[in-house]
C-alpha cells in the first residue's frame, strides 16, 4: 500500500469524486421539514445533510436574553451520532459546535429584521444528520430557508459556500477529505454581492485571499438561484392549494 | 452602461444526479485508524458524459475538455489486425521495463482503475507510468472509466476488489468497440492474468497475454523485446521441486496479529557480515526459513518465536559469494544450512510470515560466471537460466533467462526481480540493459547513480526554459529596479565566504563588525536560491524531486541548473548577489540580544579556504575583513561552548579525501583524512545559529507547515552492545540518560597512549544513533521536534539551498514570515509538506550513501595499485575472524581466521597463542582481490601484527 492519499485533482482535471473545480455537489432543498417547529428545512450537498428548525419570534426562555429594542438570536447545534462527522465530534468536540453556532448567529443577526420583534427570542436548532465537508455552509443555507418557511423578515436570503486552493487551483464546494487537506474558506453573501461571514481554517495570502472571496460571493449567487426556485415553486404549490380550497368551499365540496 | 470582462474560469454550476446514477453516487471506503480500528465511510462520487475517448477526429468528443487526438493509426503486428493495447494493473506493476521498451507509435490505452491500483501498490512504478504517460512521442491515452457513466462501476455482491477492477477494464473495451466508428483498430486486452482472458474472451473481446503477444511482434521489434518480458506471472505456477518457504499469511490474519501485538511489522534489514541473518525492528532473523524470501527493504511482518527459541546473533561471517558457489541454477538442490548455535545473549527471535510491500527495484548485478553454460554452448544464442549477483551483500542472487549471456559476462548489467516463489531458493528476474565493462569508469560510475538511485539525467529544456533569459550575463538590477523592492543594500558590507578548496557553489557568507553600543553585529548571508526558483515550474518540481546535489569524489550531480548553483546564486566574490540574510545584535558572551532577517544585495570581498582563513586570521594583518574572521572566531567559541553546556553530541564519521591525479583519470593518487581547522567550526558555529534562529521563527509563523529538521533521540537499548564492550574491555562506562550525560562519558573515553581511541569510540556512539530528518511542524508534537545530536529545541535547513531542497523550502516560507513574498499554497498543505519531505529525506539518505560509496570505489582503485599496510582497530569479533576499522583510509573491513578460540562474552578471540579483543590495534595489509565468480572487487585484509598472516 504505497499511497491511499486520495489525490485532489487528477491529470484529467477532476476532482476525487469527478467533479471538475467549479462543479458543486447536487444540491437537495426542502421546505417544512419539521412541523412542530414554526419554520423548518433540510439541505444536502452532496452527502452533507443538515435539518434546521426555527422556533419564534417568542417569548425569550430566560429573561436575561431579552433585548427591548429587538429580537435575540439564539443557535444551537446538534450532531446526530451516525452522522459519521468525526472532524467534528472527535477532534474538537464541543468546541467546534459552538464555534458553528456562533458563526451562524453572526450571520444572521444583521440579516434579520430584528427591530419587528422587540423582546422576543428567534431559536435556530441545527441538526447535522451526516457530513461529507461543509457543515458550516450548508447549515447556514438551512437556516435561511427555515426562517424563509417560518416567515420572518430578512433583508435578502444568505447563502453560503466553502472554498479551498489546491495549489493554485480554486476548489469550490469541498468535500470532506478536500477540507482536510487544503486552505479552505467559509463564504456567506446576501445577492447584493454584500459578504456576510468569511471564515478561514488557514492563512490565505491577501492576494489570494481577495481573489478567492470574489469567487465565494460568485458561487453563493449560483445557490441563491437555486433557492428562489425552491421557494417559488413552493410558494405557488402554497397558493394552488389555497386556491382549491378556497374554490372546494364555493362549491361546496 | 458599464460591461465588464466575464470571469476567467468556467461556469460555476450544480452537479445534477439523475435516479439512473444512484447506484454509483456512493462509494464505501475502508480505513483503518493509527490505534488500528477499522472504520467505514462513503465518498461521494459523479459520473460524467464530458470524458473524451482520445480518437482521431471523434465526433462526438472533439469539443470535450482534455481531448487530444492521440489514439491514430492501430499498430501492426504478425499474428493481430491494427489494433490499440488496453492494459490492466498487472501489467504495469509487472512488465514496466517492457511497457517503456514498446515502439513509440504502439497506441495504449490507459484505464485510470489501472492507474489509481498503480498508485495504490507501488509509487515508483507509479511515477515511471506517469514519465511513459506524459511523453509527448508516445501514444498514450488515460481513460477516465470510472468517471464516465458508461464505464463507471460500483461493487457487486461477493465481488473482491481485483474482480471488479478486472471488470471495470473490460468494460472499457466494450466502451470503446462500441464508441469507435464503424472499421476502428482492433481493441487488445493485454492481461497476464489468465482468469481474466477467458472472462474477456466469454464476452467476445480480443485479448493476449504478454509472452505471446511479444512473440507475435515483428522480427525486428519482437528481438528488442523478448528478454525484456517478466514471464509466468499467470503462467504454470513453477513447482521446481520441494517446497523452500512457508506460504506468507493473508492480508486479514495478518492484520489481526498486527493489532494484537503478536506479529511485528517492520522494514527488513539483511545483514552485512552474514547472508543468512536480518532483523526487523531488533527482532533477529536467522535463517533462510526465517527471512521467508525477504529482500533489504521491504515492509514485512514477522512472527516473534517462543523465548525458548530465541537464539544470539550470528558469530561468524557467512560469505554468501564462497557459500553458495556450487547452487545449481536449474535445480534447487536442498541445501545444507549451517544454522551454528551461537554462545551469547539470546535476543528477541523471529520469523517473517507476509509481506506487506515489496521494496523492489532495478539493481545492478554481474552475471555469476559458474552458473553459466561451459565454454562451447557459450556460442549459441539461446535461451539459458543464469544467476546474476547484485553489488550490494545484502541482496540475494537473482535468477533469470536471457540469450545475451555470452556479452554479458563481463559487464555490469541491471536486473529486476520479478518474483519469489516459495518452491525456489532464489527470486526470478529479468535483464533490463547492460551499462558496460566491469571497472570501466562510466559502467562504475553509472551503477552507483542507479544503485543509490540518483536522478542523473541532465536537465530538460522545460526546466532550462526556467532560468533567467539574460543566462550568464545576469546581473543585480541596478537600483530602482523591481528586484530592490523590500531589498536591504549591503554591498558595502564586508563579507566574504570560507569554503572547501575549489568549491564552485557558494551557498554562505558572513561578516561581523562592532557597534556604537558596544554590541556585535554578526551576519549570515545566504545564496537568494527563491528568488529564481519558483515554486511549481518545472525546475521546482525536479529541483524537489532530485531533494539534494550529490557528491562522488569526481563528479558532482545538481539539484539545480550550472548557471544558478555554480554561477548567479553562488556567493562570488567581487560581484553583486542577491542573498537572504540573517543578522543578529550580540552581546560579548555571544548572546543574542536581537535578530532579524532580510533579503539583501551584497557584494563578497573574499572566497577564502579554511586554509586560507586561518592563515589571514592568525597572521599579522588588522584591515577590517581579517578583523571581521576575528571578530567571528571569537564569537563561534562562545557559541560553541554554549552548546556543549547545553549536551551537543560531538560525534565522528570519517571524512576521507580523495586526490586526483587529473580530472581525466581515475587512478586516485592519494587518500587522506580531511583536517578540521578552527575556521571550519567558525562556518559551521554561524550556520547552526542561523538554522536554529530561522526555525523559530518559521515555526512561529506557520505553525501547522514549518519545514523542520529534527534528530530523534535514540532508544537506549541501541547503546546496550557498545556499554557492554566498553565495560567489559576498558572498564568504562557510557551514560546515555541524556545527550548531556553522552557528551560527558563520551569526552571521558580515552586512553592517553592511544588519542584515536576517543574517535572510534565517538564512531561506534555515532552508529547507535537514529538519523535526523526533514519534517512538517504540524504532523509531530512539539516536543518531538528537538534535535538530540545539536541539542537543540528547534532546528531546519537555511544556509544551503543551492544543493538541499529543504532550505528552498525554508527560504519561502521564511520570505512569507517577513512578508516579503505571499506563502504559496503548495506551502501551506500540510500533506504537500509531508509528501514533498519524504522524497527529500529519501534522497539525502541515498546520496550520502552514494558519497561514501564513490569514495570507497576509489579507495578500492588506489590499493588496486598497491596493497598498503595500515593501522586498524578491532571494532567486532566472530566466531571466524574480526572485523577492523582502518582509520586512515576510512575502511571497514573483516579479517578471517582458521582456528581460534573465540570468547563472545569478553569480545575476544585467541589465534596461534595471542588474544585480540575489541578497541585493540592491530597491523593490516589492505588490498583489492577481484571474485572469480561475480567480477567483483572486494577489499581483502590480512593481518600482519600481532599475527602475521601473510607467512
Ligand atoms: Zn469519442
Amino acid at each position: 500500500m504505497a499511497s491511499s492519499r486520495l489525490e485532489i485533482l487528477n491529470d484529467g482535471g477532476l476532482r476525487h469524486d469527478a467533479r471538475r473545480p467549479y462543479e458543486l455537489r447536487s444540491l437537495s432543498l426542502e421546505l417544512s421539514t419539521h412541523p412542530n417547529a414554526d419554520g423548518s428545512s433540510t439541505v444536502s450537498q452532496g452527502l452533507t445533510t443538515v435539518s434546521a428548525s426555527v422556533f419564534g419570534p417568542r417569548e425569550p426562555k430566560q429573561r436575561a436574553g431579552s433585548v427591548h429594542d429587538k429580537a435575540s438570536v439564539v443557535v444551537e447545534v446538534g450532531v446526530a451520532p451516525w452522522a459519521g462527522a468525526r472532524e467534528v465530534r472527535r477532534t474538537r468536540g464541543d468546541k467546534r459546535l459552538l464555534e458553528i453556532a456562533a458563526a451562524i448567529r453572526q450571520t444572521f443577526e444583521p440579516v434579520i429584521m430584528t427591530h419587528l420583534y422587540p423582546r422576543s427570542e428567534i431559536a435556530v436548532h441545527i441538526q447535522v444528520i451526516s457530513a461529507d465537508g461543509g457543515i458550516l455552509p450548508t447549515a447556514i443555507n438551512a437556516t435561511t430557508l427555515a426562517l424563509v418557511d417560518a416567515g420572518i423578515s430578512l433583508i435578502d436570503y444568505v447563502t453560503s459556500l466553502s472554498l479551498g486552493l489546491h495549489l493554485t487551483q480554486p476548489l469550490l464546494d469541498l468535500s470532506a477529505p478536500e477540507e482536510a487537506d487544503l486552505p479552505t474558506l467559509v463564504v456567506a453573501a446576501l445577492p447584493s454581492g454584500k459578504v456576510t461571514l468569511a471564515q478561514m481554517e488557514t492563512r490565505l495570502h491577501v492576494d489570494r485571499f481577495e481573489e478567492m472571496l470574489t469567487l465565494g460571493v460568485e458561487g453563493c449567487g449560483v445557490l441563491k438561484t437555486e433557492m428562489d426556485r425552491v421557494v417559488k415553486d413552493r410558494t405557488t404549490r402554497v397558493v394552488e392549494r389555497m386556491d382549491k380550497v378556497i374554490q372546494g368551499r364555493i362549491t361546496g365540496d | 452602461m458599464m460591461t465588464t470582462a466575464g470571469p476567467s474560469h468556467p461556469p460555476i454550476t450544480i452537479l445534477k444526479r439523475t435516479r439512473a446514477d444512484l447506484g454509483l453516487a456512493q462509494n464505501k471506503f475502508l480505513k483503518k485508524t493509527a490505534k488500528g480500528k477499522v472504520l467505514s465511510f462513503l465518498r461521494e462520487r459523479y459520473v460524467r458524459d464530458d470524458i473524451p475517448c482520445g480518437f482521431e477526429g471523434c465526433d462526438q468528443c472533439r469539443d470535450l475538455p482534455g481531448y487530444k487526438p492521440v489514439l491514430q493509426k492501430g499498430y501492426r503486428h504478425t499474428k493481430i489486425d491494427p489494433h490499440y493495447l488496453v492494459i490492466d494493473t498487472n501489467i504495469v506493476l509487472h512488465q514496466m521495463d517492457l511497457l517503456e521498451a514498446f515502439p513509440p507509435d504502439l497506441a495504449l490505452i490507459i484505464p485510470s482503475t489501472t492507474i489509481r491500483e498503480t498508485r495504490h501498490r507501488s509509487l515508483p512504478l507509479y511515477n515511471r507510468l506517469q514519465q511513459l504517460v506524459q511523453d509527448d512521442e508516445r501514444k498514450v491515452w488515460i481513460w477516465w472509466n470510472e468517471e464516465r457513466r458508461e464505464t463507471a462501476t460500483h461493487a457487486e455482491e461477493n465481488e473482491g476488489p481485483n474482480d471488479r477492477n478486472d471488470r471495470a477494464i473490460r468494460l472499457t473495451c466494450h466502451f470503446y468497440n462500441q464508441h469507435l466508428p464503424i472499421g476502428h483498430p482492433l481493441i487488445v486486452l493485454l492481461t497476464d492474468d489468465r482468469r481474466n482472458r477467458e472472462l474477456a474472451e466469454a464476452e467476445g473481446l480480443v485479448c493476449c497475454n504478454t509472452k505471446t503477444y511479444v512473440d507475435g511482434l515483428v522480427p525486428e521489434v519482437r528481438q528488442d523485446l523478448v528478454d525484456l518480458v517478466v514471464g509466468g506471472v499467470d503462467a504454470e505456477v513453477v513447482t521446481r521441486g520441494r517446497r523452500v518457504y512457508e506460504e506468507y499469511l493473508s492480508q486479514d490474519v495478518l492484520n489481526a496479529g498486527i493489532k494484537t501485538g503478536r506479529f511485528v511489522q517492520g522494514y527488513f534489514n539483511a545483514s552485512q557480515y552474514n547472508y543468512l541473518e536480518g532483523t526487523v525492528s531488533g527482532i533477529l532473523l536467522a535463517g533462510r526459513q526465517a527471512m521467508n524470501r525477504s529482500v533489504q527493504g521491504d515492509l514485512v511482518v514477522v512472527e516473534l518465536l517462543p523465548k525458548a527459541e530465541w537464539r544470539a546473533p550470528g558469530q561468524d561471517v557467512v560469505d554468501a559469494d564462497v557459500d553458495q558457489r556450487n547452487d545449481d541454477v536449474e535445480n534447487e538442490v536442498e541445501a545444507k544450512e549451517k544454522i551454528q548455535e551461537n554462545v551469547g545473549r539470546p535476543v528477541p527471535t523471529g520469523k517473517v510470515v507476509g509481506v506487506v510491500k515489496r521494496n523492489w527495484r532495478a539493481y545492478v548485478c554481474h552475471l555469476d560466471r559458474s552458473s553459466l553454460l561451459p565454454e562451447a554452448q557459450l556460442a549459441s544464442l539461446s535461451q539459458q537460466t543464469v544467476f546474476a549477483t547484485p553489488l550490494s551483500v545484502t541482496l540475494p542472487r537473482i535468477r533469470l533467462r536471457t540469450r545475451q549471456a555470452p556479452t554479458l559476462v563481463d559487464q555490469k548489467i541491471l536486473v529486476t526481480i520479478d518474483s519469489w516463489s516459495p518452491f525456489s531458493r532464489y527470486p526470478d528476474g529479468h535483464f533490463v540493459r547492460a551499462l558496460g565493462k566491469v571497472e570501466s569508469k562510466e559502467a562504475e560510475q553509472e551503477s552507483l547513480l542507479l544503485e543509490y538511485e540518483v536522478p542523473y539525467r541532465p536537465f530538460g529544456k522545460a526546466i532550462l526554459n526556467c532560468l533567467p533569459v539574460e543566462g550568464d550575463s545576469w546581473k543585480v538590477p541596478p537600483k530602482g529596479d523591481l528586484v530592490w523592492r523590500d531589498r536591504e543594500d549591503l554591498r558595502d558590507l564586508i563579507v566574504c565566504s570560507i569554503d572547501p578548496p575549489g568549491c564552485q557553489d557558494i551557498d554562505d557568507a558572513l561578516h561581523a563588525r562592532e557597534l556604537p553600543n558596544g554590541n556585535i553585529e554578526a551576519g549570515v548571508h545566504i545564496a537568494d536560491v527563491s528568488h529564481f526558483v519558483l515554486p511549481n515550474n518545472p525546475m521546482d518540481s525536479e529541483a524537489a524531486s532530485r531533494g539534494t546535489t550529490v557528491y562522488l569524489v569526481d563528479k558532482r550531480i545538481d539539484m539545480l541548473p550550472a548557471l544558478l548553483g555554480t554561477n548567479l546564486c553562488s556567493l562570488r566574490p567581487f560581484v553583486e548577489r542577491l542573498a537572504f540574510s540573517v543578522i543578529w545584535e550580540m552581546n560579548d558572551d555571544a548572546e543574542i540580544v536581537n535578530v532579524r532577517f532580510v533579503k539583501s544585495v551584497i557584494a563578497s570581498k573574499e572566497a577564502f579556504t579554511y586554509e586560507a582563513a586561518q592563515n589571514r586570521k592568525d597572521g599579522p594583518l588588522k584591515d577590517p575583513l581579517t578583523q571581521s574572521i576575528r571578530l567571528l572566531n571569537t564569537l563561534a567559541i562562545k557559541l560553541k561552548a554554549a552548546r556543549m553546556r547545553a549536551g551537543a553530541l560531538s560525534l565522528s564519521s570519517p571524512e576521507l579525501k580523495i586526490h586526483l591525479a587529473s580530472s581525466e583519470s581515475a587512478e586516485p593518487i592519494d587518500v587522506e583524512q580531511k583536517q578540521l581547522r578552527e575556521t571550519n567550526s567558525l562556518v559551521e558555529e554561524f550556520m547552526l545559529l542561523a538554522n536554529i534562529s530561522v526555525a523559530a521563527k518559521i515555526q512561529e509563523t506557520f505553525p501547522a507547515t514549518a519545514v523542520l529538521r529534527r534528530h530523534g533521540e535514540p532508544p537506549k537499548t541501541n547503546f546496550e552492545a557498545l556499554q557492554d564492550i566498553l565495560h567489559k574491555r576498558r572498564g568504562m562506562t557510557l551514560d546515555v540518560s541524556s545527550s548531556k550525560a553522552l557528551a560527558e562519558s563520551l569526552d571521558a573515553c580515552v586512553d592517553p597512549q592511544r588519542p584515536e581511541f576517543n574517535t572510534l569510540v565517538r564512531i561506534m556512539a555515532t552508529r547507535c544513533m537514529l538519523a535526523a530528518e526533514y519534517f512538517g511542524s504540524g504532523s509531530v508534537s512539539k516536543e518531538a521536534y528537538r534535535h538530540y545530536g545539536l541539542a537543540t529545541p528547534i532546528y531546519t535547513h537555511f544556509t544551503s539551498p543551492i544543493r538541499r531542497y529543504a532550505d528552498v523550502l525554508v527560504h519561502r516560507q521564511l520570505a512569507a514570515a517577513i512578508n516579503y513574498t505571499p506563502l504559496h499554497p503548495s506551502l501551506q498543505s500540510k500533506s504537500h509538506i509531508e509528501k514533498t519531505l519524504n522524497v527529500v529525506n529519501k534522497r539525502h539518505r541515498l546520496a550520502q550513501m552514494a558519497g561514501r560509496a564513490s569514495v570507497e570505489f576509489y579507495v578500492g582503485l588506489a590499493l588496486k595499485g598497491a596493497a598498503r599496510r595500515e593501522d586498524a582497530f578491532v571494532i567486532r569479533t566472530f566466531r571466524n575472524g574480526l572485523a577492523v576499522f582502518v582509520s586512515a583510509l576510512g575502511l571497514e573491513g573483516l579479517i578471517m581466521f582458521k582456528d581460534i578460540e573465540y570468547d563472545a562474552e569478553n569480545y575476544i578471540i585467541t589465534v596461534g597463542g595471542v588474544t585480540i579483543g575489541v578497541f585493540d590495534r592491530v597491523r593490516v595489509e589492505v588490498g583489492v582481490e577481484k571474485d572469480k565468480n561475480t567480477q567483483r572487487g572486494k577489499v581483502k585484509m590480512v593481518m600482519i601484527e600481532p599475527v602475521n598472516q601473510t607467512l
